[in-house]
C-alpha cells in the first residue's frame, strides 16, 4: 500500500472518481444502497467519530480513579458510558501506559483499528512501512515519530490480529493538578492513544 | 494463505511517513468509497471475514502498490461478482443489464445510525472451557493454510504465554470461507521479542497477538 499522496498521477486519481461514481450509481439502481444512507456513514465518520472520542475517554481515565477502574473491567461498557460504541470497536481493551512499559498498536495483517474511539486511521497506519516494522523494529519507528524513549522502558506492540481494539491509555503528564477533564483532553493526541507518542504537556499544547 | 497483507517482520518498506494534518479523505471519491463498501456490508451477503480474504487475495502487485481504499473499491467489486450483485460489464459501465439479487437487504438512512453504533459484535456463547489458561505457556502451530488465516507468518511455531481469555469469538478461518462462524476461545498471547525475530530483537520487548484456540497447542 504505497504513500497515496505523492505516488498516484492526477490521471489514475480521475480514474478512480469516476469508477467509484460509476459503481455507486449502480448499486443504488440496483436497490443495494440507499444514497442518503451514503451521507449518513460519510458525516458519522467526518463529524461524530473521531479521536475527540478517545482523547474524553483518556482524560476521564485520568482524573476519575472509579472509571479508570470500569474501563479495565469492561472498557467497551466503559467507554460506553460516554456515549461512543459500535462499528470497529464491539471488543474494547485498554493498555494503559506506564514508567516501565510503553505499549503501540498495529495491525499487522490489515488495518484494524478503534474507530469507535479514533475514528478512521491515518495513512501511515495502513501503510506498509508501519504495518511490517512495528513488531520487528518498534524503537526505530517511533524514532521515525520523534519518540525517543526512555532506555528503562519495555514496549509491548498489540498486533490487532482479531476483534480485539486496543485503546492505549498515554502517562498523565506533570503540571495538570487541577486540570479539568475538558482541558486534559486537549493534551491527547490520536497518536498517543496508538501508542506512537506521548500525551501533550501544557507548555506543548500552548505553543 | 501466505499473501502480501502478511507484513510483520518485513523490512523493506522503509521510513514511516506522516503527513502533517492530513485530511480525512484525499478526494470526494475516498468518501464514497468507504460509504458504498460500509452500506454494502448491510446487504446481508458476506461478512467481515470474506471481506477481508476479498483483499488479501487481490493481485500482490496490486496490492502493494494501491491505496486503501483503491484496495477497497477492487475488493468490493470482486465480492459484487462472487455474490451475483453485479455483472463485469454493469460494473465498467453503469448500467443495470440484470435484475438485483433480491435477497440483498439494502439499510436506509434512518436505520443506519442505529447500525454503525451498534456495529457487529463477534462473541458467542460456546459449549465447554477453553483448553488453555491465563499464565500457561503454549505454542503456535506452523499453520500454512491455502485459506484465510489470522495467524502471521512472524508468530507461527513460536512459543509464548497466555495474558488473558478474551471470550470464545467468530473462527475467521472458516467464517471467510462459508464454513460457518464455528466460535473458538480467544486468547491474548504474548511473545518474547527475541523469541519471534531473534538477537536482534530487544530482551526486554514483547509483541501480543490474538490467536484463537485452534492456532495454539500445548507447550512440551
Amino acid at each position: 500500500m504505497s504513500d497515496q499522496n505523492k505516488s498516484h498521477d492526477h490521471s489514475e486519481w480521475s480514474d478512480m472518481e469516476r469508477k467509484v461514481k460509476t459503481l455507486e450509481s449502480l448499486m443504488i439502481e440496483k436497490g443495494y444502497v440507499d444514497p442518503a444512507a451514503l451521507d449518513v456513514i460519510i458525516e458519522t465518520y467526518q463529524h461524530k467519530v473521531g479521536p475527540k472520542n478517545g482523547a474524553a475517554v483518556v482524560a476521564k481515565a485520568w482524573s476519575d480513579p472509579a472509571y479508570l477502574e470500569r474501563l479495565r473491567e469492561d472498557a467497551g461498557a466503559a467507554i460506553a458510558e460516554l456515549g461512543f460504541s459500535g462499528r470497529q470497536g464491539e471488543h474494547m481493551k485498554i493498555i494503559e501506559n506506564d514508567d516501565q512499559t510503553h505499549n503501540m498498536v498495529v495491525c499487522t495483517l490489515c488495518s484494524c483499528y478503534p474507530w469507535s474511539v479514533l475514528g478512521l486511521p491515518p495513512v501511515w497506519y495502513k501503510s506498509a512501512a508501519y504495518r511490517s516494522r512495528a513488531v520487528i523494529e518498534p524503537r526505530e519507528v517511533l524514532k521515525e515519530f520523534g519518540v525517543e524513549l526512555e532506555p528503562e522502558k519495555k514496549i509491548c506492540v498489540w498486533d490487532s490480529t482479531a476483534e480485539m481494539r486496543y485503546l492505549v491509555i498515554p502517562q498523565r503528564p506533570d503540571g495538570v493538578g487541577d486540570w479539568s477533564e475538558v482541558e486534559l483532553a486537549t493534551l491527547v493526541t490520536r497518536d498517543s492513544m496508538i501508542g506512537t507518542g506521548y500525551a501533550l504537556s501544557p507548555q506543548e499544547a500552548q505553543s | 494463505m501466505n499473501g502480501p497483507h502478511d507484513m510483520g517482520g518485513m523490512q523493506c518498506y522503509g521510513a514511516v511517513e506522516r503527513e502533517e494534518n492530513e485530511p480525512l479523505f484525499h478526494a470526494d471519491w475516498e468518501a464514497r468509497a468507504l460509504a458504498i463498501t460500509v452500506a454494502s456490508g448491510f446487504c446481508g451477503q458476506w461478512n467481515i471475514d470474506i471481506s477481508r480474504h476479498a483483499r488479501e487475495t487481490l493481485p500482490p502487485e496490486f496490492y502493494l502498490t494501491k491505496s486503501y481504499y483503491q484496495i477497497w473499491i477492487a475488493g468490493l467489486e470482486k465480492l459484487l461478482q462472487q455474490y451475483g450483485m453485479a455483472m463485469p460489464d454493469e460494473i465498467a459501465t453503469g448500467q443495470v443489464q440484470t435484475a438485483g439479487l433480491n435477497t440483498a437487504k439494502r439499510m436506509n438512512a434512518e436505520n443506519m445510525p442505529a447500525a454503525l453504533a451498534k456495529g457487529a459484535p463477534v462473541d458467542r456463547k460456546i459449549d465447554g472451557s477453553p483448553q488453555f489458561m491465563q499464565g500457561e505457556t503454549v505454542h503456535t502451530r506452523n499453520l500454512n493454510p491455502s485459506g484465510h488465516c489470522r495467524l502471521p507468518r512472524y508468530a507461527r511455531d513460536k512459543t509464548g504465554v497466555i495474558l488473558t481469555v478474551q471470550g470464545a469469538h467468530v473462527f475467521p478461518d472458516t467464517n471467510a470461507n462459508e464454513k460457518g462462524e464455528s466460535p473458538q476461545w480467544l486468547y491474548s498471547v504474548g511473545f518474547q521479542s527475541t523469541e519471534l525475530f531473534g538477537e536482534a530483537a530487544d530482551e526486554r520487548d514483547m509483541v501480543m497477538v490474538d490467536c484463537w484456540e485452534p492456532y495454539l497447542e500445548k507447550f512440551r
